[in-house]
């Protein structure tokens, strides 16, 4: 059994950032990650990408993720990507798969910089091969130089769309329409929140620029779209949509890029036992966290956009201060030399969050998000629909725990990554009561689907037979 | 469904997709190679037998399994390719005697 | 607040206290359950559902033969056919020197008159399970044993309870226990209120802790029992299948995957309701499965559990009148093998509360022998 000072999870902004301070600091540092190269999904593939014209067309703050990796790479740490982690135990005893190898890791501190996951959002064909998440087809840009073969419907809110379309577009893809489900009023509600965003002008102006760049490239853009439909044996054949004031159209379409924000990744806080809360404005659950990251649990921290999102800028902070805060626990910081180094970060920080409650308000996911139609499948994995969930409702006020024993909801592979938040909202409807209440699946082990064979080489006995 | 900006570059590799040959690039996602097939599917699902594709290319969905050099339930997303590699799209339930 | 009257009231909404409260309901009493979370939130819904007379002890014997019979037929008992399938029961002995002790299982048996239990060779073995790896010498087998869905039988209980009027309360956990007149006044969280003549203890892992409430110091442990469960595959096994010497138990549900436990200790905080998987320790019981089904080496764990319950002494449950307090019936201490007497329990506890005795065999559960003796007065 290896044994380390932290183990860090997850080589994203967050993670790298924070390898590169604990190492300063002279902590042991073990990073894993479930994905072959460092840059998390927002620099994915940075190291190989960058440099090249793919690179280019990808834009600035992609660019800016070398420069991290480059530090983060000769920062020292132990660095194992390709692994996935499936269990955390208390103590810290970190159970973890590589190149189909089991084995556990002994850490005195853990860093969760898991990121964060697309929110899942359902709507009636979503499992249609032909229909994925922009983050999806943007990853396909940036690792595989990949985009839809035909014009594509991108249907969704927030910054995320905007930032593809112009990727796609400037590689010579063509996006055949803009669903824009933002519904009307948000821009209003947020606006008081626009006096507290200035100091992250920069951002704001970006996204006014994509919108531009999209109304130069004459895509069309379909304002307020409330619901939308894929339909097709087998694939997506074509795509319904319905705005707020009704109008209906049926368009041909292979394939469908949705995006209704992102959630923080809770399974492996939750794992570890680790408080949350509710979080009205993000719709999601975010661990509850001291000013540096550290959970409600001693020793576990969390960094990035899974302390709630805010990007990668506030990752990289995030990742720095709760690694000053384990170096002092470690015994390697005094706290005055952590707080001083920490107050620049902080501010820089708070610059950062400054610019969220717009966004967050501006965003916001339309209701039918939470509300899907009655033959829409909620559960991916086991193929459950929303009106299985509704059913059981008339069986006392079930929590979400108990829609997963009488359905199977959640017991798939995904461990309920696609299906919880859906569920939640449901069940608190239907029951009229607040998401925060209703509750989330209790994460059941392992976190990925360790095989029988991996958990049975842990096993330290001889052979028998 | 998807296609590559560019042709696969010149240390382009082979991999084997229910048996046929394809060309891939190193360092991209099995998943990537799958979604640039005619047949842009990964597997059907264990319930209703129904076609599945990659969905989320992060990790979190499990609808990119597949059969990896005979490992089933594969993360395809996660599989970065390699030489000669042999992918099977995985078929309802899982059958343990093939 | 007043009181609601009952006629009793049983506290603890797994199986046990559902199936005492059926048949209590079906004999006409007015009952009320009492769950501190919701219905099956703890054994009853984290067991692997195994429906064994196989290896029982021999107090349990008797009634777990009569409970046999009733699941057999437990689609005519209550609401539902609780997914349930007889394809067996076997203890696998893998090597020769294994066999004696099973031999000698099955000679105990004959001589008591019982017939259920058989020896099986090498071929017979394999010919029932043919994905068992051929290093296997022979076994101990009840082909007429087999196993349920816990969710199901929980629907169907829940079900036929509430149809036969029975008031199931959830998220009512009991507080204070005061005697009032005949009555028994059970206080629970919210101010809520309950009066009833009988009181069913049915609170698994908590039953101790309520039986003191009463005046009863019985001497109980917990377990948290891990589980496995794997993605589905296409069939692989019919028969539910434990090994000697090994913790393993081994089987297939109906949607496909692969149940697996056996008895490995994971732990548990009974005052939070919370348990927790030990995957070291797991890792034994995925080592039994591997060696035992070379096939599954691959196969994916989609999840993994421990589940809490009462552990006796003597592994043998608490069936029976409390010694101390007239109309108060304990039945808990299953020790990890209650499932199948579920559907006779539930009888048990109705012939005592209504008939004031019952003819079937449970002076092997008397709550008096956990007891110390100045306390079974």
């Amino acid at each position: 059994m290896s044994e380390v000072d932290l183990l860090i999870v997850g080589a994203g902004p967050a993670g790298m950032a924070a390898a590169v301070t604990a190492r300063q600091n002279g902590l042991d540092v073990l990073v894993i990650d479930d994905q072959p190269a460092p840059g998390g999904q927002i620099w994915r593939s940075v190291e190989t990408v960058a440099a090249t014209k793919r690179g280019a067309l990808l834009g600035e703050a992609y660019a800016a993720g070398q420069a991290s990796a480059a530090a983060f790479r000769a920062s020292g740490a132990v660095y194992e990507p390709g692994s996935q982690l499936w269990q955390i135990e208390p103590g810290f005893r970190a159970f973890v798969t590589r190149d189909r190898q089991a084995r556990v890791i002994k850490a005195r501190a853990v860093i969760l910089a898991t990121g964060a996951q697309e929110r899942p959002a359902p709507f009636p064909g979503w499992t249609l091969p032909g229909v994925l998440t922009v983050g999806a087809a943007q990853i396909l840009l940036k690792n595989a130089g990949e985009i839809p073969e035909k014009p594509v419907w991108i249907a969704g809110s927030g910054p995320l769309p905007l930032l593809y379309m112009t990727q796609l577009l400037k590689a010579g893809g063509r996006v055949a329409g803009y669903l824009d489900t933002t519904p009307k009023g948000r821009l209003m509600a947020a606006l008081p929140h626009l006096p507290g965003a200035l100091g992250a002008m920069g951002d704001l102006l970006k996204g006014l620029g994509w919108k531009a760049a999209l109304k130069r490239a004459g895509v069309p853009v379909v304002k307020h779209v409330a619901e939308i439909e894929a339909v097709g044996t087998d694939k997506v054949e074509q795509l319904r949509y319905r705005t707020a004031n009704g109008r209906e159209a049926i368009v041909s379409a292979e394939v469908v890029l949705v995006h209704e924000g992102v959630v923080p990744s809770i399974h492996p806080p939750l794992a570890l036992g680790c408080k949350v809360e509710w979080s009205d404005v993000q719709a999601c659950y975010v661990p509850v966290l001291d000013s540096w990251g550290e959970s409600s649990q001693d020793y576990v921290f969390v960094a990035g956009d899974g302390a709630g999102i805010a990007g990668a800028k506030a990752a990289e902070l995030r990742g720095h201060i709760a690694a000053l805060r384990a170096a002092v626990k470690l015994g390697r910081l005094g706290e005055g030399a952590a707080d001083e180094r920490a107050a620049p970060l902080r501010s820089s920080l708070g610059r950062e969050l400054a610019l969220r409650p717009f966004l967050d308000t501006l965003f916001a996911p339309r209701p039918q998000v939470f509300a899907p139609p009655d033959e829409t499948i909620v559960c991916r994995c086991e193929e459950v629909s929303a009106q299985e969930i509704r059913d059981l409702v008339k069986l006392g006020r079930p929590g979400p725990n108990q829609v997963k024993a009488f359905t199977r909801a959640g017991m798939g592979p995904c461990q309920g990554r696609q299906c919880g938040y859906t569920i939640t909202h449901i069940l608190a409807q239907a029951e009229n009561r607040p998401p925060g209440e209703v509750g989330f699946y209790r994460v059941r082990p392992p976190l990925k689907p360790v095989t029988l064979g991996e958990l049975a080489s842990l096993d330290q006995q001889e052979p028998v037979a | 469904m998807f296609r590559k900006l560019h042709e696969p570059l010149t240390e382009a590799i082979t991999i084997y997709v229910d048996g046929a040959p394809v060309a891939a690039e190193p360092g991209e996602s099995v998943a990537a190679v799958l979604l640039r097939q005619k047949e842009a599917w990964s597997r059907t699902t264990p319930v209703t037998q129904s076609r599945r594709a990659p969905y989320c290319l992060m990790g979190v969905c499990f609808d990119c399994l597949a059969k990896v050099d005979g490992v089933a339930s594969v993360q395809t997303c996660l599989t970065m390719v390699a030489p000669g590699m042999r992918i099977e799209r995985q078929q309802g339930k899982r059958s343990l005697s093939a | 607040m007043s009181p609601r009257d009952y006629d009793v009231t049983v506290i603890g909404g797994g199986l046990h206290g559902l199936s005492a409260a059926l048949h209590l309901a079906r004999a006409g009493r007015r009952v009320v359950v009492l769950e501190k979370s919701w219905v099956g939130r703890h054994a009853s819904g984290a067991t692997a559902a195994g429906v064994r007379t196989l290896g029982r002890d021999l107090a349990e014997v008797p009634v777990s033969l009569e409970a046999m019979e009733m699941w057999h037929r437990i689609g005519g008992i209550v609401d539902g056919d609780c997914g349930f399938h007889a394809h067996g029961q076997i203890r696998v002995a893998e090597f020769e020197e294994q066999m004696p002790a099973l031999l000698q299982r099955a000679e105990t048996m004959r001589k008591l008159g019982y017939q259920h239990e058989e020896i099986i060779d090498r071929a017979e073995l394999q010919r029932l399970v043919p994905a068992l790896s051929k290093h296997c010498f022979g076994a101990l087998i009840v082909r007429t044993d087999g196993a349920a869905d816990p969710h199901k039988t929980l629907a169907a209980f829940r079900r036929s309870c509430e149809a036969a009027g029975v008031t199931i309360i959830e998220g009512c956990g009991v507080e204070v226990i005061e005697r009032r007149g005949a009555n028994w006044l059970v206080r629970c969280s919210g101010e809520r209120c309950f009066s009833a003549p009988v009181v069913v203890n049915a609170a698994g892992a908590w039953a101790g802790k309520l039986a003191s409430l009463f005046g009863d110091e019985i001497e109980l442990g917990y377990k948290a029992s891990m589980m496995i469960a794997t993605e589905r595959l296409e069939p692989l096994l019919e028969p539910v299948v434990s090994v000697v010497g090994r913790a393993l138990s081994f089987k297939q549900a109906g949607q496909g995957t692969l149940v697996i436990g056996g008895g490995l200790q994971g732990s548990a905080d009974l005052d939070a309701q919370r348990s927790f998987v030990n995957f070291t320790e797991l890792a034994k019981g995925a080592r039994a499965a591997t060696d035992l089904f070379p096939a599954v080496r691959d196969v994916r764990i989609a999840r993994s559990w421990a589940g809490m319950e009462a552990k006796t002494r003597d592994l043998v449950p608490v069936v029976g009148p409390s010694p101390n307090a007239p109309g108060v019936f304990h039945a808990f201490g299953f020790s990890g093998h209650g499932f199948q007497l579920v559907p006779v329990v539930g009888a048990i506890i109705c012939d005592l509360v209504v008939k004031g005795g019952t003819s079937r065999q449970i002076s092997g559960f008397k709550p008096e022998r956990l007891m110390a003796s100045r306390q079974a007065a």
